[in-house]
């Protein structure tokens, strides 16, 4: 028995196209409250001060600038170490792997980590990174603890946008006599950059927003850090320490608050970038 | 003097047989039509002659084809010189997504040429070549895929004459274009055919009465005659031939 036995199918459509506008517009709406809400409970918290100036009594006082450097370097290491091996391991998914076993295995490897608890990496960062390398507490060590939590994101949007390039481009190339990493490189890469620029800056999102994974790896120093090998306090973290040890929820939602700015302007600023590339190279 | 030639070739995709025993002789510098049904391996033959079909996992070859006399599948020689000296346009116009000016430069900068000037002067011959300088000149810089369809084509014509190929194989290359484009690109081919030898597929009789000197009719994967075009479409020896050119089947 058919389901347009029971209602017209007009109006099912009618009814279905309501549905679907409903979920869209509850999703921009919950969007829209939880912006709201951090930004009007953070905003008086924001001042210059607050920006550019050191924290003063474990934070309940003074800024924040300590953290959002550390944030921005701690994101920054972990997308320049993890893009490359997520591009380069989209580029042998794609180009290279022929044998479906180890395609399979890869991917399945990609899905799994990625849905490790981020606590979990933190802890294996610690042992890692932080002790059995020696590397301590450090800007590096959370790094690359941020880079193994990015590289899943960074290397699955790569493999579906190389896939995504057409084989005419390919043979395009290889007829004219370019070699196979010629055409990969000056082709084939150039016309995914809009898909592997957008799985980066997703991967890197989700570092910048990481308080459990970087606990234990970067420390909690509220100095602001200079080279890779000083400890720091991403904002997260901070945000973390000033609402569970009751220091100051103000200051925790102005944090907060910085930190989601912070994500919009990634994610704006590489949209737009983006999409200028996108129109140029497409001539759209 | 032949300047391709294919000796008993055998084509199998996986256990298909594809081309059942090609011998055939390409002349230089004139333009040699392949026609032939749908499916009957005109573009296979083509794919095979600049080893397009290496790409294809279970590809297998038997046979020979030589070009001036060497062995295009030996061993010694490398894919990418000989895909240099035999380029191809394709079916479907396939610029790359670049600018129009990178797209013809792309040819010459993989082959190493890095000389700003010679590359200029270079793109600006070979779009002139392709007739299509005038409406792309003040252009230059824009996307190649913002280009009509014909304009494109013209683009992938400039695009491989740019690095100086011997022969030119082209499978289909007006089948999505308008007549106007078609024409063009017909004038054009005419005006490369004293440098170039150009190997034409085309479901188009008129077209290949139109631009070739010679024509071979394909069906099954073999070749049924070939010979100079005026004669294939005027006394064909074959009745299959004659039933094919006279739209009896195919
Ligand atoms: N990649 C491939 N794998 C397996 N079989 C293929 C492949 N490409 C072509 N074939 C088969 O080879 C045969 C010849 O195909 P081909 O493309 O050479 O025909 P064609 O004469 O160019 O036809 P058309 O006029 O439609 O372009 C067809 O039966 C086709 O199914
Ligand atoms: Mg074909």
């Amino acid at each position: 028995m058919g389901f347009s036995k029971i209602i017209p199918p007009k109006i099912a459509q009618k009814i279905m196209n309501g549905v679907f506008i409903a979920s869209g517009i509850v999703t921009l709406l919950i969007l829209v409250l939880i912006l709201g809400y951090i930004l009007v409970k953070g905003l008086p918290a924001f001042n210059l001060e607050f920006i550019f100036g050191n924290p003063i009594d474990s934070g309940k006082e003074g800024g924040i600038f300590p953290m959002i450097v550390s944030s921005l370097y701690v994101t920054l290491i972990a997308g320049l170490i993890a893009t490359p091996f997520g591009v380069g391991a989209g580029v042998y998914m794609v180009e290279y792997a022929n044998n479906n076993r180890i395609v399979r295995l890869i991917r399945f490897g990609a899905e799994t980590l990625a849905s490790i608890p981020s606590i979990v990496f933190g802890l294996f960062g610690l042992a890692f990174f932080v002790v059995f390398l020696h590397l301590g507490w450090s800007i590096l060590s959370g790094g690359l603890v941020l880079a193994i939590m990015a590289l899943p994101t960074i290397f699955q949007v790569s493999e579906v946008t190389i896939s995504s390039i057409p084989n005419s481009y390919r043979e395009g190339s290889l007829g004219l006599g370019a070699t196979k990493w010629q055409t990969i490189y000056k082709v084939v890469l150039p016309a995914a950059i809009p898909g592997i620029v957008t799985g980066v800056i997703l991967g890197m999102t989700r570092a910048i927003s990481e308080a459990a994974a970087v606990m234990f790896s970067v420390g909690a120093s509220i100095q602001t850090p200079i080279s890779i090998f000083d400890p720091g306090r991403p904002l997260p973290l901070h945000l973390y320490m000033l609402a569970t040890e009751g220091i100051s929820l103000e200051k925790a939602f102005g944090t907060a608050a910085v930190l989601v700015i912070l994500v919009l302007i990634i994610t704006i600023v590489t949209n737009l970038v983006v999409d200028r590339y996108q129109r140029k190279i497409m001539g759209k | 003097m032949n300047r391709i030639e294919s000796k008993n070739l055998q084509v199998y995709f996986g256990d298909n047989h594809i081309l059942k025993g090609i011998t055939t002789e390409i002349p230089k510098n004139t333009v040699t039509a392949l026609i032939g049904p749908s499916g009957c391996g005109k573009s296979t033959f083509l794919r095979t002659l600049n080893r397009m079909n290496d790409l294809i996992p279970n590809f297998k070859k038997e046979g020979e084809v030589l070009l001036d006399g060497d062995d295009i599948y030996s061993p010694r020689l490398d894919v990418a010189d000989l895909r240099k000296k035999v380029g191809m346009v394709f079916q479907k116009p396939n610029p790359f997504p670049k600018s129009i000016f990178e797209n013809v430069a792309y040819g010459l900068k993989i082959h190493g040429h890095d000389d700003k000037e010679f590359i200029a002067q270079k793109v600006e011959e070979s779009l002139k070549s392709a007739a299509l300088w005038n409406e792309v000149e003040d252009k230059l810089d824009n996307s190649a895929l913002g280009l009509s369809g014909g304009q494109q084509q013209r683009l992938c014509i400039a695009r491989t004459i740019a690095t100086n190929p011997e022969v030119i194989l082209m499978d289909e290359p007006c089948s999505a274009l308008d007549p106007i484009s078609t024409t063009k690109i017909e004038d054009l081919i005419q005006k490369l055919k004293k440098e170039y030898t150009i190997i034409i597929v085309t479901h188009n009789m008129q077209q290949a009465t139109r631009v070739s000197k010679y024509t071979s009719f394909f069906l099954h994967g073999e070749i049924v005659e070939s010979n100079f075009t005026d004669k294939i479409f005027v006394e064909p020896k074959e009745q299959k031939t004659e039933d094919y050119i006279t739209g009896r089947f195919g």
